[in-house]
């Protein structure tokens, strides 16, 4: 295996007398980490919104509003990024040998789980590879819901170590694996045949997007090298906390600094600051609590939003259904007034913080009281039946 | 011998992590179906001291987790 050895550094977890365990750092996680740090800063100058060369999230969303789920005028678009993830994770799978149609692990509570992550990440205004991107921009508020996320990640820790599991997965057609893949060459041939079917933004961030063959290609490449390495935002902190291990956690890394020297050296860098941050607000606690609502989800999921979508393209029918959950989520989130309002500033000077609605902080609990449900349902039937 | 077939990760990791946790074996077998859990199982079971043998079945894989001496 491509590895590198890296220095041993102390960190705070080591305890119980366990190995230090990530002496190897898996090079494709470094590798694909520069990458996407990389492609989200082209595709940011090529016309993506600020700080939002990938957003899982806001993507999703952007595709459910494309295709008339939600008629929030400012964010209808066909992402490319998307279907480009999921077809580079699919041609590299297949060409690895490692495309296997699986599926029947609790699709419906992963549906569900899919839909309350995106709930709190329109909240937030972002998944959480955007949150790293927005870290690297110099926003303050993503370093709020990064403590957050990280809280949402050691509450679901908690239930993996009392024995949470959504049971196993089992191998599937051909047609199941291909659900997602399959979709999303249908909304690619759609979407050059016949573009007028769907409905795009003429303002506000749906608008802002770069070429359509450059956002394809760039992601085919992202989810080849995502397929390959495995990163997964959620992975990262999750195995450092449980195994000791900082393989993927490195890519974290290694995207936030990529993102921040290129948006350093490009002159897009301000400072960290919270004011008026690029589609994103200022309200703190529902930054916090909406990334905790998705690091929770994230882990009950096995993978944060982008690993769903690597996983769909490998032949996941059970991500497939998550990815699917997402986007109806995502529908709700405007159909309903859940999402997050960006920070801004009137002509005439006046600065709004931005922030959610009443409407998205019931959600936000509701999301909690759910969660809370599978995540106790799921922990206690597992003990059951080891009793039995 | 631990079956962790379908099981999402980090699922399998975490029943490696519990057995060895528990008993420390000198030999543990587990049954995974996809690369990346063998993968991480064998990233876990090298920082805890044991070989890792990978056995591929029909696209399934047993491996045999074995104490360094």
């Amino acid at each position: 295996m491509l590895t590198v050895k890296l220095p041993r550094i102390k960190f705070l977890f080591i305890s119980k007398g366990e190995e230090f365990m990530s002496k190897k750092i898996n090079l494709w996680v470094l590798i694909t980490g520069a990458v996407i740090g990389i492609a989200a800063l082209v595709l940011t100058a090529f016309g993506n919104p600020a700080n939002m060369g990938f957003c899982i999230a806001c993507f999703l969303r952007d595709i459910a509003g494309a295709t008339k789920m939600h008629t929030a005028p400012v964010v209808q678009y066909i992402r490319p990024e998307i279907i480009g993830l999921v077809l580079g994770s699919t041609i590299l799978a297949v060409i690895r040998g490692e495309f296997k149609p699986k599926a029947g692990s609790s699709p419906a509570t992963r549906f569900i789980i899919g839909a309350f992550v995106m709930i709190g990440a329109l909240v937030f205004l972002g998944c959480p590879l955007r949150m790293v991107i927005r870290m690297g921009g110099g926003d303050l508020n993503a370093f709020v819901g990064l403590v957050g996320f990280a809280l949402g990640i050691l509450i679901g820790i908690f239930f993996l170590k009392k024995g949470f599991t959504l049971k196993r997965s089992y191998t599937v057609t051909l047609s199941e694996g291909m659900a997602l893949p399959g979709i999303m060459i249908g909304l690619l041939v759609l979407l050059i045949a016949v573009p007028a079917i769907f409905t795009f933004s003429t303002e506000g961030p749906g608008s802002k997007h770069a070429p359509l063959v450059l956002s394809l290609l760039v992601a085919l490449v992202v989810g080849a090298l995502a397929q390959r390495s495995r990163i997964c935002m959620v992975g990262g902190m999750r195995d450092a906390v449980m195994f000791k291990d900082f393989n993927l956690l490195a890519g974290f890394g290694v995207i936030f600094l990529v993102v921040l020297i290129g948006n350093i050296i490009l002159g897009n860098f301000k400072g960290f600051s919270t004011y008026l941050q690029p589609i994103s607000h200022a309200s703190q606690l529902w930054n916090l609590l909406g990334m905790v609502l998705v690091g929770w989800g994230s882990v009950l999921l096995g993978g944060c939003p982008l690993r769903q979508l690597i996983l769909a393209g490998e032949g996941n029918g059970d991500s497939a259904v998550t990815v699917l959950g997402m986007i109806v989520g995502a529908a709700f989130a405007h159909n309903f007034g859940l999402a997050g309002g960006a920070a801004s500033l009137a002509e005439d000077g006046t600065y709004s913080a931005g922030g959610i609605g009443d409407a998205g902080k019931i959600a936000v609990a509701i999301g909690f009281g759910v969660l809370l449900i599978i995540s106790i349902v799921n922990t206690l039937k597992q003990r059951e039946a080891k009793k039995a | 011998m631990i079956d962790a077939r379908g099981l999402s990760c980090p699922m399998p990791v975490v029943m490696v992590q519990n057995e060895v946790k528990k008993s420390s074996p000198n030999e543990l077998k587990v049954q995974v179906d996809s690369m990346v859990c063998v993968e991480n199982i064998t990233r876990y079971a090298s920082s805890q001291k044991y070989d890792v043998e990978v056995a591929n079945k029909d696209g399934e894989f047993e491996l045999t987790l074995k104490k360094k001496k």
